[in-house]
């Protein structure tokens, strides 16, 4: 699953980022702000306008991202044992 | 000891703390606030360490990654690495890192390490980590790190001594520089995540207080409805607190001209003092509190953190029109100035963007053109309530605001349309958390903004006012004249040319003269237009009762308009030269602002006209 595709609120793991042109400057900057694989990440609030950007709390932090970027990140959702 | 300068620079993610340590260290009075890219140039300082020793700080914009990918991250990775033209490779780093967010900057702290220079880590904000209950293991971190790490409160006085006393002693060996790869940045979050695990205990992920404000505050109703009324309640404010403290200064400076008036014998001098120093600068000088109060606001919304949640809430509507949610914050500042408003633009990454929000942030009500507007809407707006709640002055004061920014987006619009690259834009932003505002920092930043404008009085408003007076007075017109002497004057010669060119959008000759002065500094209109009034002899009961008898309702409409969206400042004007190194984009610039500017101001005078 995309991370632009996740439910508001329910707890996922970070499984890649994915470069969408050959060296995405994106891509990168999105590993380097944390998100790499076994991160967990979850969407805390959507824009008022057309539900973008997104809020992403990752690690202790919260980044804001549009869609298109938050797509280049695939998450699994965590099932709670 | 030796007693040679050690050169260190401090680096570390944005918002982390560096320039509220920088200050403490230096002494300095730097901009800090709550949000990420507040300095966006290197800064230096020094101050002498207790051991006598020299110790040179600079102060360096904050980054994620050592890769930069905008303009102020790049001038912090080229002085790590010793590339930047002009400055020698720090002696010393220091990294300084958000206790809180220690997931995300550790990462950062790894990488800097890997440069091979000598580091100090200072974990920052530990005030605030200890109230959230998260306890670090700062020995285990220190001899897992192979880095000295020290405690810093850079906010607290006394807060940054560890670290005095850390790099005033031996300079720390560094490690061994290690090139980084694709895979190993998989490795610096492996190592982050172990560190963690080992010297970190933190109670929950987020503070309790961030989530329960960020419910309401980026809720897609009431967090647009916070923000609406956030914005009303600053206009509105800036007229109720700042328009009686204007009216007492105007009133004592009158008070003080008459007196002086009465010690000086009548001739050209006394003219000087009284119509142009007193006149003309005390006019402006009685605006100091109606500037001061936006910038209490300003300076509150900053330090709070609340801004970045305006962006995201405002990103998709910026998008719409070519800009993004990063626009937000260097537009808001234009408010205050635009200056800062255009250097601040160097934390938005895509050139595009930054060129756009560079195009338009002149058209951001400055509160250098809140003189202007206080004078205009004084005389010519009644005071009356509107719904029973709002003054109305309040409510023309916000529609020009407003003016301003529906303008902004016309423009981007079409920039948006006209441009050929239409690739992908990238928002990435960090929301900090809320904090409540320094009153130390508000005072710092009220009492530099206070200091400003007290040197654009004494100088460049001063010289022009003074300049005004000159041409209105001389030459003395010619024996056996009948008409007043002032349209004799230089004044009155140049001021009838320009009417060719303004006279269609209702400005008389004074006002068409008032608009070169006011090209240098917006302020100075008021002072050249109190000065000309006063030394044609028809000011007397003030200055906005001569507007409101020589002047009609549609002239002073469209005076308004012509000045939300008017060619700003030559200062405004020398920036988007330095920043954008483009003769063409000033070009650009004063080019449409001044077409727009006519057309609107022709159309709203020509409107207004038919009406009354």
């Amino acid at each position: 699953m995309r991370l632009s595709e996740l439910p508001r609120g329910a707890p996922a793991v970070v499984e890649g980022v994915h470069d969408v042109q050959a060296a995405d400057p994106i891509a990168q900057r999105l590993r380097d702000l944390g998100f790499v694989e076994g991160e967990p990440v979850r969407v805390v609030a959507t824009g008022p306008m057309g539900g973008d950007p997104i809020l992403i709390q990752i690690g202790f932090t919260r980044f804001a991202l549009r869609r298109a970027e938050a797509a280049r990140v695939s998450v699994c959702v965590e099932v709670v044992a | 000891m030796s007693a040679s300068t050690l050169r260190i620079a401090l680096v570390g993610n944005p918002n982390c703390g560096k320039t509220a340590l920088f200050n403490q260290l230096t002494g300095g009075r730097q901009k800090v606030a709550n949000y990420a890219g507040v300095t966006v140039e290197r800064k230096e300082g020094r101050f002498t360490a207790p051991s006598g020793r020299v110790l040179q700080i600079l102060d360096l914009p904050g980054t994620y990654s050592l890769e930069a990918s905008s303009l102020d991250e790049q001038i912090t990775r080229d002085v790590c690495a010793g590339n930047f033209p002009g400055e020698a490779m720090p002696d010393l780093i220091v990294c300084v890192a958000d206790a809180t967010n220690l997931r995300l900057h550790l990462r950062f702290v790894l990488e800097v390490k890997r440069l091979g220079r000598p580091v100090v880590l200072a974990l920052n904000m530990m005030d605030t980590a200890r109230q959230r209950g998260i306890v670090i293991d700062v020995l285990e971190l220190q001899r897992r790190l192979g880095l000295p790490v020290v405690e810093t409160v850079a906010v607290k006085r006394g807060g940054a001594r560890g670290l005095i006393e850390r790099v005033d002693g031996e300079v720390p060996t560094p490690a061994s520089v290690q090139a980084l790869d694709a895979a190993s940045h998989a490795d610096l979050h492996a190592q982050v995540r172990e560190l963690l695990a080992a010297t970190v205990s933190m109670p929950r992920t987020t503070a309790a207080l961030d989530d329960a404000l960020d419910r309401w505050a980026l809720h897609p109703v009431f967090g647009l409805a916070i923000l609406a009324v956030v914005m009303f309640l600053v206009f509105q404010a800036v007229y109720a607190a700042g328009k009686p403290m204007t009216d007492l200064i105007g009133d004592g400076f009158g008070w003080l001209g008459e007196q002086v008036a009465v010690m000086l014998p009548a001739g050209p001098l006394h003219s000087l003092v009284v119509d142009g120093l007193f006149g003309g600068l005390g006019a402006v000088f009685g605006f100091l509190p109606v500037i001061l109060v936006l910038f209490l606001f300003i300076l509150t919304l900053e330090e709070s953190g609340y801004l970045p949640r305006a962006a995201f809430l405002l990103d998709r509507l910026m998008l719409s029109v070519g800009l993004t949610g990063r626009s937000f914050i260097p537009l808001l500042s234009s408010f205050a100035c635009a200056i800062p408003g255009i250097m601040g633009t160097r934390s938005i990454q895509d050139p595009r963007d930054r060129l756009t929000t560079i195009l338009i942030a002149p058209l951001m009500t400055c509160s250098a053109r809140l003189p202007v507007y206080a004078l205009l809407i004084g005389a010519f707006i009644p005071t009356r309530k509107v719904f029973g709640l709002f003054n109305l002055q309040g409510v023309v004061l916000f529609s020009l605001y407003l003016a301003g920014i529906l303008g902004a987006m016309a423009v981007g619009w079409v920039m948006k349309h006209i441009r050929r690259d239409k690739s992908e834009h990238a928002l990435l932003m960090e929301l900090p958390s809320y904090r409540l505002p320094k009153v130390r920092d508000i005072a710092i930043g009220l009492y530099e903004r206070g200091a400003i404008f007290m040197k654009r009085l004494t100088g460049v408003i001063l010289g022009l006012t003074v300049l005004m007076w000159f041409i209105s007075t001389f030459p003395s017109p010619p024996a056996g004249a009948s008409g007043p002497a002032i349209n004799y004057s230089f004044a009155g010669y140049i001021g009838r040319g320009l009417q060719y060119i303004f006279g269609p959008i209702g400005f008389n000759w004074q006002i068409s003269l008032a608009l070169i002065p006011a090209f240098a500094a917006r302020e100075t209109a008021v002072a050249a237009l109190a000065t000309v009034y006063l030394v044609g002899g028809q000011a007397t009961g003030g200055l906005g009762h001569a507007l409101a008898g020589q002047i009609s309702l549609a002239s002073a409409l469209s005076l308004l308009v012509w000045f939300a969206y008017a060619p700003q400042c030559m200062s405004t004007l020398a920036v988007i030269r330095r920043e954008t190194h483009s003769w063409r984009n000033v070009a650009i610039s004063f080019g449409y602002m001044f077409a727009m500017a006519y057309a609107a101001s022709f159309i709203v005078y020509q409107i207004a006209r038919a009406m009354t």
